[in-house]
């Protein structure tokens, strides 16, 4: 059944320039600056999609009261089925996250959610089976399912209508997210069920990005559903083949690796694929060493990277973080300007399907690794490893000594 | 006085025929045949014995094919409905098949490759029995020569692909042959080049780089340099490429090869553009090869047999694929032509024989029909053409051509409905879609998919301005249906043969099916005894409900 979770005020951060919605005070004063949510709005287009799908009409939407997402389906012309409500007049994350915690027991086999990446986050942390670190935690590791499993839990899928969605779990457009939910509810009438993969969830800490500073982080993944060409990134000829377009770049950076080097694995899905390959565990969010198909350091910090580092030859194996084409100094800091310094002259093994080069629409990879001078010696050109016996040279910039790349 | 015509509708009122034919294997009744052949008269049994005996166990079946058992009139009435399920080349404004240059193929060049004099012609006749098609043939290759300003031609290969294949081969073997062959283990090409290169060069055993577009949508020339290196065996790429961009520095590229000992190789499949206009050896190219089908007078795909041609530099002819035609000039002053085995610096038979016949024929035909002026009239028709189209997509809204914007075409553009998809969710798969319901053809693009929501046309000469305007009328009305009332264009198709096909199934080998034999052993429980039709598509792996 299809769920619908509305955070009311995503998206008031934007036309504020505050460059985000996260946190009351940041609320208030988008509100004084005469900012209005849209979230609740772009609900509603997507809802009028699935109630335009014959059948559908008849539907009820399981939801959140009021302007959490009764609203929302109301005005689509859809029966809303409300089964949580707000703690008190104003929302907050904990609000979304116990919503779908309760739409989940309610029977929901796809979320909607209206938001941005702090949404996301919030839908993950009500889906996940273990708790989501909120922003100012530690980090903790989400159970993270096979990429092309079929999930048999509930879905989720964002309503873009954010500041921030870096995360690769939005609809490029409400009528998008509209139209794959009505195939969704299609497919479910029909007994079938529409593939999902596990899609990262990103988010940013805004406080920092207000300084100018862009952090996504990687907080986990959540199950997304899609159909050709309907969720951002979403371009690849088939969902088996964008699978193995992820498998197929992770193989061709296993080819090339070589024995006596020391290999540092990144965070992200691309390294995830290609420990999976190598045969070793993976900690989603950390850095871990591997040595002759072995692990040899888990969840490594900068410290046990320039110790690794000093035992022998050694390269960083890096993917592209988020939607900005950052190879370095984004999700995974561990890579420090001193640990790069300390690599040799090629200091470098990208690896990602050729898709994460397309979806970035002509912009070069970014480096930032708070040295210029290490930034400088990573510029120019990369191979990037798609496949094996397969590269891409695609251009990398480094926006702290060119004045490019910063946050839109 | 004549009575009053309803005015002509703005977008053509179009019905495929739908028969809801079954798969021929299930139309079979046992024992029910086309013809009865007489028993084997008793004398001639008592004189010849089991002529089956006698052939070698090896080539005599353990039991009869499962073939369909049909009489004559239900066979052909099967494949006259098949037929009438086809939107054929010959029925619709066949330009939004980009890339398959799907231009008129005079029919008169059908009529010639079907007189009994090509027809009764066998590979290995004696040549001094095939002297006029052997002719045609070493003629073609002369002419191809002039076209491409290269010294030397082979027909020998049997497509595209196979003469992308023939041009890595031959740079495989030269760098071989210079010493160079273990070190040189790279090939570059573009994202918008035809895949077959990459492909072909894969296959062949090399690692291959792609080189994205430069900020102005054009080849990136500093990437190029950055990926060339000793280990560079060649550069192979597509001019104009695929989104109908010349690349403008393509003389640099071509020098940048030559400067780290590569060569280049230019993928001409999509010629059409360019003949009289550029040659390949003029830009310095090595080698280069035509599709004889789409630019010289055969259909593409499905529409008729593929055929490559390979030309190369004099530094290459010794690698051209073999056996090859060649003239001798006796002593007289007589002419003769051969077939020559292939020789020893050859990368050899890429294909039995020496080519395929009709469509050397049809190209050679076409070539003589128009002449030089003629071939050049071609390519500027097919560019004007497809410049005049260019700008009235241009005025649909929702549609937009990326790269390199503001700048002309050549042949063709990959166009994109990005916009319109973020404004009604309607992809460009579902708008091809419901293209086929005005009984119009429409392809997105190659995979993966660089231009957002891409479809990618292609008007060459053969196409009236009436024709084109008829094409983008039919685009610009599903792409107001897009807005206006998209649940018609996302149920699409309505007045079609094939119904909603999802394309997983067709990407899952666990649930592919593209033969009979494989379609019973994947779903036990349809197959014969059910009603006729049903689950007709799980055949070819298309029905929804397969899995």
């Amino acid at each position: 059944m299809l769920a619908l979770v509305v955070n009311p005020v995503a998206g008031v951060g934007g036309p504020a320039g505050l460059a985000g919605s996260d946190g009351a005070d940041v609320q208030l004063e988008a509100a004084e600056r005469g900012s209005h949510p849209r979230a609740a709005e772009r609900a509603r287009l997507a809802l009028e999609v699935v109630a335009a799908t014959a059948g559908a009409s008849r539907q009820s939407v399981l939801t959140a009261a009021g302007p959490m997402g009764e609203d929302a389906v109301r005005a689509a012309g859809l029966e809303p089925r409300v089964v949580s409500r707000p703690s008190g007049e104003t929302t907050s994350p904990a609000d979304t996250t116990a919503a779908v915690r309760a739409l989940v027991s309610a029977g929901a086999t796809l979320v909607l959610f209206a938001g941005g990446d702090g949404t996301a986050r919030d839908v993950a942390a009500g889906l996940a089976t273990e708790p989501v670190p909120s922003v100012g935690t530690a980090m903790r590791r989400v159970p993270v399912a096979g990429a092309d499993e079929r999930h048999g839990g509930t879905a989720a899928l964002g309503i873009p209508a954010g500041v921030k969605m870096y995360s690769p779990v939005f609809a490029v457009s409400p009528r998008a997210a509209g139209a794959l939910a009505a195939a969704w509810a299609a497919a479910s009438e029909s007994g079938g069920a529409l593939p999902v993969q596990e899609r990262e969830v990103l988010d940013l800490d805004e406080t920092a990005m207000r300084r100018a500073r862009v952090e996504p982080r990687l907080f986990g993944t959540m199950p997304v559903p899609y159909i050709v060409g309907r969720t951002q990134s979403r371009k690849a000829a088939t969902p088996a083949s964008e699978h193995a377009a992820v498998a197929a770049a992770a193989r061709g950076a296993a080819r090339a690796m070589r024995p006596g080097v020391r290999y540092l694995l990144g965070p992200g899905g691309t390294m995830a694929e290609l420990a999976r390959e190598l045969g070793v565990a993976k900690t989603p969010l950390g850095v871990d060493v591997v040595l002759d198909g072995r692990v040899v350091r888990a969840g490594a910090s900068e410290h046990d990277l320039v110790d690794e580092i000093s035992r022998g030859p050694a390269k960083a194996v890096v993917s592209v973080i988020g939607g900005q084409g950052f190879l370095l100094g984004r999700g995974n800091q561990q890579f420090s300007a001193r640990v790069l310094r300390l690599l040799d002259d090629d200091p470098l093994v990208v690896v990602a399907p050729e898709q994460k080069l397309i979806d970035l629409g002509g912009r070069p990879l970014l480096v930032d690794t708070g040295d210029p001078r290490v930034d400088a010696r990573l510029a120019g050109f990369a191979r990037v490893i798609t496949g094996p016996g397969a590269s891409s040279f695609y251009p990398v910039h480094a926006p702290e000594i060119e004045g490019e790349g910063h946050a839109p | 006085m004549s009575l009053p015509l309803a005015p002509k509708p703005a977008v053509r009122r179009f019905h495929q025929a739908s028969w809801d034919e079954p798969v021929i294997f299930e139309l079979s009744t046992p024992g029910e045949r086309g013809v009865l052949v007489t028993p084997i008269e008793p004398g001639v049994r008592d004189a010849v014995g089991d002529v089956v005996a006698q052939l070698p166990a090896g080539l005599r079946r353990a039991a009869p094919p499962a073939l369909p058992e049909m009489g004559q009139q239900r066979v052909l009435k099967h494949y006259l409905r098949l037929s009438q399920e086809n939107l054929g080349a010959d029925f619709n404004v066949d330009i939004g098949q980009g890339t398959c240059t799907m231009k008129y193929s005079p029919k008169i060049n059908d009529q010639l490759i079907g007189v009994p004099q090509l027809t009764a012609m066998h590979p290995l006749q004696d040549p001094a029995d095939a002297q006029g098609v052997l002719e045609i043939t070493w003629n073609l290759e002369r002419m191809l020569a002039e076209i491409s300003g290269m010294a030397e031609v082979s027909l020998h290969t049997q497509g595209g692909s196979a003469a992308i294949w023939a041009n890595i081969a031959m740079i495989r073997a030269y760098h071989e042959a210079n010493g160079e062959g273990a070190e040189r283990r790279e090939v570059i090409t573009t994202i918008f080049s035809h895949p077959s290169n990459a492909a072909a060069a894969k296959a062949a055993g090399y690692e291959i780089i792609t080189i994205h577009p430069d900020a102005e949508g054009y080849p990136d020339l500093a990437a190029l340099k950055a990926a060339l290196s000793p280990r560079t065996a060649a550069i192979m790429v597509t001019n104009p490429e695929d989104t109908g961009i010349y690349n403008p520095a393509i003389k640099q590229w071509v020098d940048a090869a030559h400067e780290v000992g590569a060569l280049a190789s230019y993928d001409q499949a999509n010629a059409n553009g360019i003949l009289g206009i550029t040659r390949a050896r003029d830009a310095g190219f090595d080698v280069c090869h035509f599709n004889l089908h789409k630019t010289f007078s055969t259909p593409h795909a499905c529409g008729g047999p593929g055929a490559g041609a390979n030309a190369v530099s004099e530094a290459l002819a010794p690698f051209l694929p073999g056996p090859r035609v060649v003239r001798d000039v006796a002593a007289d002053g007589s002419v003769c032509f051969d077939v020559q085995e292939a020789g020893p610096l050859s990368i050899g038979a890429v294909a039995p024989f020496h080519g395929v016949v009709p469509n050397i024929v049809r190209a050679y035909s076409w070539i003589m029909a128009l002449g030089a002026e003629g071939l050049l009239a071609a390519a500027e028709i097919a560019v004007l053409n497809n410049n005049y189209l260019l700008k009235r997509v241009l005025e649909i809204p929702g549609a937009s051509a990326p790269y390199a914007e503001g700048r002309r075409r050549i042949e063709q553009v990959r166009y994109s409905w990005q916009e319109l998809f973020e404004d009604t969710g309607i992809s460009s798969e579902e708008i091809g879609i419901r293209l086929s319901d005005f009984g119009m053809h429409y392809w997105t693009s190659h995979h993966p998919y660089v231009v957002p929501q891409p479809f990618t046309l292609e008007p060459t000469e053969s196409y009236s301005m009436a024709e084109i305007d008829e094409y983008v009328g039919a685009l610009a009305e599903v792409a107001r249906e897009a807005r206006e009332t998209p649940e018609v264009v996302r149920t699409a198709p309505h007045n079609q043969t094939v119904h909603h096909t999802h394309h997983d199934d067709l990407d899952d080998p666990e649930r592919w099916a593209i033969t009979w034999r494989a379609y019973r052993r994947k779903y036990p429980s349809t197959g014969s005894g059910r009603r006729f039709g049903e689950g007709a598509s799980a055949a070819v792996g298309l029905a929804e409900s397969a899995a």
